[in-house]
Parts: structure tokens; sequence; C-alpha cells
């Protein structure tokens, strides 16, 4: 016989509020030493909690992350990186976006003969290891004289990005009443006429997940860049693992922390200026058909 | 009559001119690839692509090979750990947050912003965390726990465990934001029936709510599924396969017999049997799906 | 069995006060309709009544004992709800019996009452099928049948028919009408639809925006309205409504249509003196006969089947009449009278009735 005012402070609301926030600790932890590490200077890391705040926050570590560090051959910070990731995240984004929304749009409304299956095989692609079409595609793009370029990255970022960039627009187009189309038809439309001036006015929240998504998955990748993007347009991801890792001598653990931030700002800024939208591509991108 | 024949074919020809892109991409990219793989897979190439047929010799070296059984025994381990962690942390948080708690749009971006991250930048944090001599292992002796020791990640056994922390951390928001999704799904009406039954709360979500995501919950599993196969990133971030080959896993394998050892035929052979599982976890689905559709 | 007591009964959600100050006694074994337009609160109201929803002030009682802080499973209460609410993966037997497992009552007993309840329902065969193979009405029975097993006193209704089509309804509603008969257990039942509410009340609450218009039983509602709001409510066509003047001597006049009223009635507009009115009569109550007094022109029939909808135009008035005989036409010229012993009169201003004392219940809360 519980009442309404006993359920607000009973022993399952702070069981509830407790798991919580020791959850929400734990998530925001790397975080935080993230943050805290790349302000201290290393004397204070090395003799200092990890967990402390920073005594003396500077900036230096930033400084020379962004400008000085050594990424394999030059040192001149992952200022090159950002903008390697720069120059492929925005092609990377826009083609795939393009060709997902008319491949989704002709799958949706037309459905030529075949297209379901060859649809099929390309969902089931996406789950398949890029491992066992990676040497092939090497060759491949070797053999267009390609290899280790940015359309070569490009190329490929569009290859891998088509399943699901097809998936969002044709469910999202799946879900626009068949009617819509048919009296766009009726009318006088063509293929493309109806799909550039009816559905593509319509796509625009499905664009705006299929971007978030696409230059997330982009900027964060890491195997496709270091094997196709070639010496002179390694993404952020690769050279900040050359930063890290590939170091001899001492570790700078506060530059190396400066570099993570910096790699891993653009996604995470989309992400916390997006929110909802970010969600949304997320549970999109969890339903399958 | 004529002069309508020859526009009616061009407009059925351009959604095919359309889709071929995609038909290209599957055909060459995708089938050609896998293809070529497995042809690959059956010769003793080692730096180029040989015709010397050979047979399933290159198969039997894979299985003999000790760096490769561990990296599927690695896989397994942490294949089972992750999957079991993520949907449970997961389906924990999305639960509780679905218990009109204040505060609810805050928390949810603190549990999903890990997802917005690389891979390679989690590895890195945590590599750097769980770091012996520095990170965690310092802070808690600082705090007064001298005898903490948090040397997994040189220790030969414990390696792979650190990889499970790091990309538990990382994908559980994900397993949250879809099973919440699921939740938000579920007509009010049935909680409000349930509360008129007299059934109390654990005992909805167990009997009602649980089976009704049931589809939503094996789509969560099959993604963390697949992810755990495609696992490369976090590996080279955190311990470059190490100590040693202690944490190698079989995508890894792949990339350094095929890149850095020269061993094309090894290494396709091994992306082939890397193919398998993720075929048997794909086959329910497609089973499944194309039964509904016969019966639509 | 039991009555169910409303006493000053509040309702404030999210700043809003849904429901005010409202009191309604309900008697045992009644079949109680809750019904207005949406957003009027009548399905906040049954909610409250559940124990769903917390009151903000004044006290609710069943069967005697104050439900204050108890819940909704302990009310002695059954409820259907709009979309069924059936838990999907679980069988109908299931869906019927888990509550009373959980309540942890004897396997016979559970079997005896599912039995009972199936029975009655016509769910015997469908007892091992889950929700998506049942059509609509076979999933409001089952809906209906796990109110029913809990052997409540009182059992609550938030419009269990507006999912279905209009052929299943008729069919639910003679249905619904027939439990009530047999088991003769106090209803409580909310709906927007008035046809619902004329067939199945024994009497009818009409509500908006949180007040109570009227409490009657479906003749009184229908025949002496308390209110304009009421009186437009009920009935199909709706009744018509003309602005007019009423004069000191009991005469109507809304030109180039008047009207005298009889006796009981021009005695209240009199005591009342000349006052803006708003005259209303049903459609039924306007007959179309050659040689009455007033005339207008047909503007529009609409055939029923069994009778028409004649749409008049009289002067600046449209009128609907029934008529059982005849053929009329677009720009036709008839004769019609209206009834005087069945209108209504309303205040203009206020919209209450005028006629046998009648003041709604909304007009007296005012006045307390």
């Amino acid at each position: 016989m519980k009442s309404r005012l006993k359920l607000l402070a009973s022993p399952a609301r702070i069981g509830i509020y407790a798991f919580l926030a020791s959850a929400a600790l734990f998530f925001l932890l790397p975080l935080y030493v993230m943050l805290v590490t790349s302000l201290k200077s290393m004397d204070e890391i090395r003799s200092g909690s990890v967990l402390a705040l920073p005594l003396a926050a500077t900036l230096e570590p930033w400084r020379q992350a962004w400008s000085e560090v050594c990424t394999g051959a030059a040192c001149e910070g992952v200022r090159a990186g950002f903008w390697n990731s720069v120059a492929i995240t925005v092609p990377s984004t826009i083609l795939p976006i393009m060709l997902g929304a008319v491949n989704g749009y002709a799958l949706a409304f037309w459905r030529p003969r075949g297209a379901t299956l060859l649809f099929g095989i390309l969902m089931v692609g996406a789950f398949v290891p890029v491992q066992v079409m990676i040497y092939p595609l090497v060759r491949l793009l070797a053999t267009m004289g390609l290899f280790g370029s940015l359309p070569a990255i490009v190329l490929v970022h569009l290859i891998f990005g088509m399943p699901v960039m097809t998936m969002l627009f044709r469910n999202y187009y799946a879900s626009v009443p068949h009617e819509l189309y048919q009296a766009a038809r009726i009318d006088g439309g063509g293929f493309f006429r109806v799909f550039l001036q009816v559905m593509l006015p319509l796509s625009l929240p499905i664009i705006a997940v299929a971007a978030i998504m696409q230059v997330t998955g982009v900027w964060n990748d890491y195997i496709l860049g270091l094997v196709f993007a070639g010496r002179d347009n390694l993404p952020m991801t690769v050279q900040l693992n050359n930063v890290i890792n590939t170091t001899t001598g001492s570790r700078l653990y506060n530059v190396n922390m400066a570099a993570t931030i910096l790699t891993a700002l653009v996604p995470l800024a989309l992400y916390f200026f997006s929110g909802r939208w970010f969600v949304r591509g997320v549970a999109a991108g969890a339903v399958k058909g | 009559m004529t002069a309508m024949r020859p526009r009616y074919r061009l407009r059925s020809v351009t959604p095919f001119a359309a889709l071929l892109p995609m038909a290209l991409t599957v055909i060459v990219a995708y089938v050609g690839a896998a293809l070529w793989t497995l042809k690959v897979s059956f010769t003793s190439s080692r730096t180029f692509a040989s015709d010397n047929f050979v047979g399933l010799a290159q198969y039997e070296r894979l299985f003999a090979n000790e760096r490769w059984m561990l990296s599927l025994h690695n896989l397994a381990v942490y294949g089972l750990l992750f999957v079991l962690a993520c949907m449970l942390i997961g389906f924990l948080l999305a639960v509780f947050i679905d218990q009109n708690v204040t505060g609810e749009g805050v928390l949810r971006t603190i549990f999903l912003y890990p997802y917005a991250m690389s891979f390679m930048a989690t590895g890195l944090v945590w590599q750097w965390l769980l770091t012996p001599g520095n990170g965690l292992e310092q802070a808690l002796q600082q705090l007064g726990f001298r005898d903490v020791q948090l040397d997994w990640i040189i220790d030969q056994n414990m390696a792979i465990y650190t990889i499970v922390i790091a990309t538990v951390w990382q994908a559980s928001g994900l397993v949250m934001a879809i099973l919440l999704a699921g939740l938000r799904g579920i007509d009010p009406e049935i909680w409000k029936a349930a509360r008129l039954d007299g059934i109390p709360k654990w005992r909805v979500y167990l009997s009602i709510v649980v089976p009704m995501l049931g589809a939503t919950l094996s789509t969560v599993f099959l993604l963390l599924a697949v992810a755990v196969v495609k696992l490369f990133d976090a590996v080279v971030a955190m311990t470059q396969g190490g100590p040693g080959t202690a944490s190698e896993v079989p995508a890894k394998f792949i990339m350094d017999h095929l890149f850095l050892r020269s061993n094309i035929g090894l290494a396709s052979a091994a992306a082939v049997v890397l193919l398998v599982p993720v075929l048997a976890l794909l086959a329910p689905y497609i089973y499944a799906r194309s039964r509904a559709k016969g019966r639509a | 069995m039991s009555n169910v007591e409303l006493n000053q009964f509040s309702i404030t959600l999210a700043k809003n006060q849904v429901i005010q100050n409202l009191d309604l006694s309900v008697r045992q074994g009644e079949f109680l309709v809750l019904l207005g337009p949406s957003g009027c609160g009548k399905s906040t109201l049954l909610h409250s009544i559940a124990g769903l929803i917390e009151p903000s002030g004044g006290t609710l009682t069943i069967g005697g004992r104050d439900m204050a802080g108890v819940d909704p499973s302990e009310r002695g209460i059954g409820m259907v709800f709009q979309s069924y609410a059936l838990y999907p993966t679980m069988t109908v037997e299931k869906n019927m019996s888990f509550g009373l497992r959980i309540a942890g009552l004897p396997k016979a007993e559970i079997a005896r009452r599912v039995e009972r309840v199936a029975g009655m329902l016509q769910l015997k065969e469908l007892l091992k099928r889950k929700p998506a193979e049942l059509s609509g009405g076979q999933r409001q029975r089952v809906a209906i049948g796990r109110a029913l097993v809990r052997e409540a006193s009182v059992f609550l209704f938030d419009e269990p028919l507006s999912n279905l089509d209009a052929k299943l309804r008729t069919e639910l509603r003679r249905e619904l009408k027939l439990l009530h008969q047999t088991l003769r257990s106090t209803m409580i039942y909310v709906t927007h639809d008035q046809v619902e509410a004329m067939t199945l009340a024994t009497r009818i609450v009409v509500m908006q925006g949180g007040r109570v218009q009227q409490i009657g039983t479906p003749t009184e509602v229908y025949e002496r309205p308390a209110n304009l709001f009421v009186a437009g409510f009920l009935g199909t066509p709706a009744m018509n409504f003309i602005d007019g003047q009423l004069n000191g001597a009991g005469q109507f006049d809304a030109a180039p249509l008047t009207l005298q009223l009889p006796g009981a009635a021009q005695a209240q507009a009199r005591t009342g003196g000349a006052r803006a009115a708003v005259l209303g009569v049903r459609p039924e109550h306007v007959h179309i006969a050659s040689g009455a007094s007033l005339s207008g022109t047909v503007s529009l029939v609409e055939p029923m089947g069994n009778h028409q909808v004649v749409w008049l135009q009289c002067g600046p008035h449209l009128l609907s009449a029934i008529s059982q005989e005849g053929s009329y036409v677009s720009g036709q010229q008839v004769a019609f009278a209206i009834d005087a012993s069945r209108v209504s009169l309303f205040d203009r201003a206020s919209g209450d009735n005028l006629q046998a004392g009648q003041v709604s219940q909304a007009g007296l809360a005012d006045a307390a």
C-alpha cells in the first residue's frame, strides 16, 4: 500500500540514482582524465595522481600536439592529419549520401528487377569483415593507378559506406506514403524529376542523420585510412597512433592526451551539438529494414 | 503508337541506370573481392597473387599456426565477455533511465558520447589509464590503496581483458540507446494494465517487456557480435597485440600477414575462415526475413 | 457490487486543473457513462478512479472504503483500455490469468474463473492463441475478460470501442449491454460517442472543460438538456439552434420565425422578462405539413433510408427537419411547423436552459 509520496524517497528510487550515478562516473572518467592530463606538465603527471586536477594548467601540450609532434616522417604535429581528415571526410560524406539517396529512392519506389537481391547482398556485405575485401581492393586500385591517393580513400569509403547509407534512405522512403510518389508520376514526373522535386526536399531529416553518421564513421576510421590513403593523406586517427605507439624515448603523456582529444574533437563536438539526431541515426542504423 | 514506345523504354531504363553504381559496387567490390580472396586462399601466394593452386594447404597451415589459434581463442573469450557485459550494462542503463529520472537528457548524453569516439582514441585513453606505474594504479595507490596492482595490460593472461573493458565502455551506451528506444515503443497502456493486475515492476520487465523486445534484443546481439569479429583498432591502440602475441585477434593476424609478413595466401585463408561465423550469425536473420516476406 | 462516491474531487495535471471540485455519486449496479468531447477530462477522471492518476483534492470512496493511497490493484476494480493493452507475448489464457497468478490465487480457482469468463465472452476456442492472431473484436473481448476474471465490484471502461470499425462497434455495444444485464455490476464507461452513451447508460454524465454539465438518464439529458452544450452534443442530426428575442408575453421572435410558447413555458419566460434567448428544437420536432404557419425553402435533402433529413432555409435560419414520407426537391417552398411543447429555451449569455427550473450543475457550483 505505498502511496506516491513514499515512492519518491523509497530505497528503490535511491538505488536507481546510485546505480546511474556510478555508471555516469565510470563513463566520464576517461574524458576527465584525458582533459586533465592534457593540461598538466610532465612533472605533475609523474608525481601526481591521474585523477587530480592540474595544479598549474598549461596549454603547452596542446600546442605541441597540434604543431610539433612526430607523426612518422614529419614532425609537424597532428595538424596535417586534421586537414587530411577534413579532405577525406567531406567528399566521403557527400558522395555516399547522394548515392545512398538515389539508391534508397530507386529501391523504395521503382523496385526494378533484381534490385532487391542486389540490395540483400549489399546488406550482407555490410556485416562482412573488411579484411575479406581489402587485398583485392588494393590490387584493383593499384591497377587503376589510384592506390595511396585521396580519390582512392574516398572511393573506398564510398564502397563501404554504401550499405548503411542506402539502408537509411530506403527505410526512410518506405515510410513516405506511396500515394505521394504515384501522384507525382501521374503529374508526369520521370525518375529524376520526382526524386529532385518531390523526394529530396522531404529528405532533410534523414540527410542530417546520414551526414552525422557518415562524418563520425569516416573521421573515426583507422583501418581504411591506414591502407588506402597513402602517406600524404593519412587521417588523424592513423597519425595519432603513430604519435603515441611508435615513439621512441620518453613518452609525453600530456601531449599524447592532447593529441587524442584533438583527434576525437570533431565527432564529439558533432555529437554534443546534434544530440537527438545522433540518437536517431543510431536507432535507425540498428533497425534492419 | 510507335512514338510512345521508345519513351516508355527510356523511363524504365533510368532506374536501372541509376542503380548501376550500386550494382557495380556489389558485384565488383563485394562479391568479386570476396571470390578473389577465396581463390587466393587456395594458392601459395606470398607477396603477390600467384596461380599455383595448392588446395586446402593454406587452411591446414592456418590451423597449425599457434598465433592464429591464439587469436581465435582470444576472440572467443573477448566476444563472450564483450557481448554479455554490453547487453547487461546497456539493458540496466536503459531500464533505470526509463524510470522517470530527473536529468535523463544529461545521463543519456553521458552514456552515449563514448560511441562518438574512434576505437583508436578509446584504446589510447584506456591504455593510459591502465598503464602500470601511471594511470589508475598510481592514482589508487596515492589514495591509500598501497597494494593495488593494475598490470593487466602487460600481463599475457590478462591483456585481453583490458580490451574488454575499453570496448565495453565504448559500446554499452549504444546498447542503451537502442534498448531505450525499444522500451519507449511499448504501449504505455500495457504498463497501466499491469499496474491494475497488481504485477510488480520487476516482474513486468521480466515477463512482459523483455519478451516484447525480442526482435530489438536480437538486433543488438547481432550488431555486437559483428563488432567482435571486426575487432582491430582497439587492439592496435591498446596493446598492439601484445605483450608478444598475447592479445592477438584474427583481424590483426590477417592485416599483419597481408602487409607486413607478405603472406597473402595464408591471410586470405584466414579471412575466409573469419567470414564463417559472420555468415552463421546472419543465416537465421536472412531466413526469418525471407519467411516473413513470403507470408506477406 | 458497490457504489463509487466522489466528493469535491479535483485533478491537476501539469499546472492545469483538469477536473474541478466534482461531486458524483455512482449507484450500485448502474451503468454510468462519462460523455464529452476530447479533452473534457473524462478519461483523466476514470484513470483517477482507477488509481493510475493522483487527485489533487477531494475524496474518493469505493464500496465505502476511502481510496486515498490505495494501489490500483487493491481497489476491487477491473479496467478495459482503449488499445486493449493485452500482453502480446502471452496467450489469451495467460493474459487473463497472469494477474491472478501474481496475486497468489490457487490454480483451481484461477482455472474456474477463466473457464467461466471465457464461456461468457465466447473465448473458449481462442484460449491458446496470442493477441496478434486475433481480430479487433476478439482482442476487445479478451481485454474485457481480463477485467472480469478479477471478479471486481466496479468495472471501468476507457473508450473500449473507439478502435473498432462501425459494424463491430454496434455488435460489441449490444454484447456489453447484455453483459451488464447478466452481471449487474457497477460499470463506469467513458466515451465521446453519444450513441454509445444513449444506448448503454442508465445515467449519463455530460462533461466539458473538467466540469459536469448535466447528470441524468438518457431520456432526461436528451429531452431536457440543462444547457446549450448538452443540447447540442446529444442527438443526430444535432438540435437546431435559433437566436432570437423572448418577449415578456411568452413569444419567441426570430423574424421571419415566430413561435408562441405554451403555458408553463410562458410563465417561466415571463418572470424573467424580455431577454435574448436561443430556441432549441430537434429535427424530429420540425414537421413539414401543408397549411402550417411557417414557411421555408428546401436547401438540401439527405435520404437516410427509413427517413429523410430535409434542410430548410427560413430567412437567415437554416433548420433540419426529419420527414418520413413525401419527396422534396431543392428550391421547393414548403410550409412547416415547430412543436412548441417540445422546444428548449436557453439564455443567450449563460447557455442555461430557462425552462422547468433546471439549472446545470456547472451553474450550481458557480452560485455556491
